[in-house]
């Protein structure tokens, strides 16, 4: 949104609000694989934050995060995904075969850390395709 | 004791999450519908997870609740707030005013 939109109300909601759920996108992040969470999640939780910053306080207050600033974010995102699963097969295994990455501890240790690397490009990729749709969806050309 | 107390609230809950939806459908104008509909569910939602929490005693799945509760209880009028000023801005008339 160009101009801004939020009243007073609306704008001390969202101070008050955003670093909670910035926080929240990181727990679901993390604690995805006990809890309902995960990657595909935190990136929502990320992207919408950023998208409800942007919507409620203008052009003027987007945290530096541009159209090209978005595309790169999921793009490293991708990167991220399908680089571990070829520096799996780099290491003899098949695509996106966590076991044999060469990490200290036992096989579901490390297991458990490349699925956290999966989940970190997923939320990246997420987070940044939901802000350029947000960008689109609005009609900002820059 | 906490179970007939638990008890008590969720059914409070319920009830006014009834009276925001017989509201929803009974009130003339988008407005008033949207005025029962943001206070009755704040109050009921409120409520049933009071009752809840009180079922569930003093532990984590509590604490969790309550950060549910005290979510709600910011996001659920300033949303309806927001869908307010979002028909008034937009050109919606009050009825009876024309």
């Amino acid at each position: 949104m160009r101009q801004r939109y939020g009243s007073l109300i609306l704008d001390t909601t969202i101070r008050l609000l955003v670093p909670f759920y910035l926080i929240y996108g990181v727990y679901a992040l993390v604690h995805g694989h006990y809890s309902p969470g995960g990657g595909f999640q935190a990136g929502v939780v990320l992207g919408a934050s950023i998208i409800m910053v942007n919507m409620v306080q203008g052009d003027s207050v987007t945290w530096g995060v541009s159209k090209q600033t978005a595309v790169l974010v999921a793009s490293i995102g991708t990167f991220i995904y399908a680089g571990i699963g070829i520096a799996a097969m780099i290491w003899g295994g098949n695509y996106l075969d966590y076991g044999v990455l060469p990490f200290r501890g036992i096989e579901p240790e490390v297991r458990a850390l490349g699925t956290l690397g999966i989940e970190t490009g997923v939320t990246l990729g997420v987070a940044g395709t939901f802000i350029v749709i947000f960008n689109l969806l609005i009609g900002r050309e820059e | 004791m906490a179970n007939i107390i638990a008890g008590f609230l969720v059914t409070a809950g319920i009830f006014f999450l009834i009276v925001g939806a017989i509201g929803l459908v009974r009130l003339p104008d988008f407005y008033t519908r949207l005025h029962a509909a943001g206070l009755c569910d704040t109050l009921g939602l409120l409520l049933t997870l009071a009752g809840l929490m009180v079922y569930q005693g003093l532990n984590l799945t509590s604490l969790k609740i309550l950060i549910i509760a005290m979510f709600i209880l910011l996001a659920n009028p300033t949303a309806t707030h927001t869908l307010f000023r979002a028909a008034y801005r937009a050109g919606l008339k009050p009825r009876g005013e024309g």
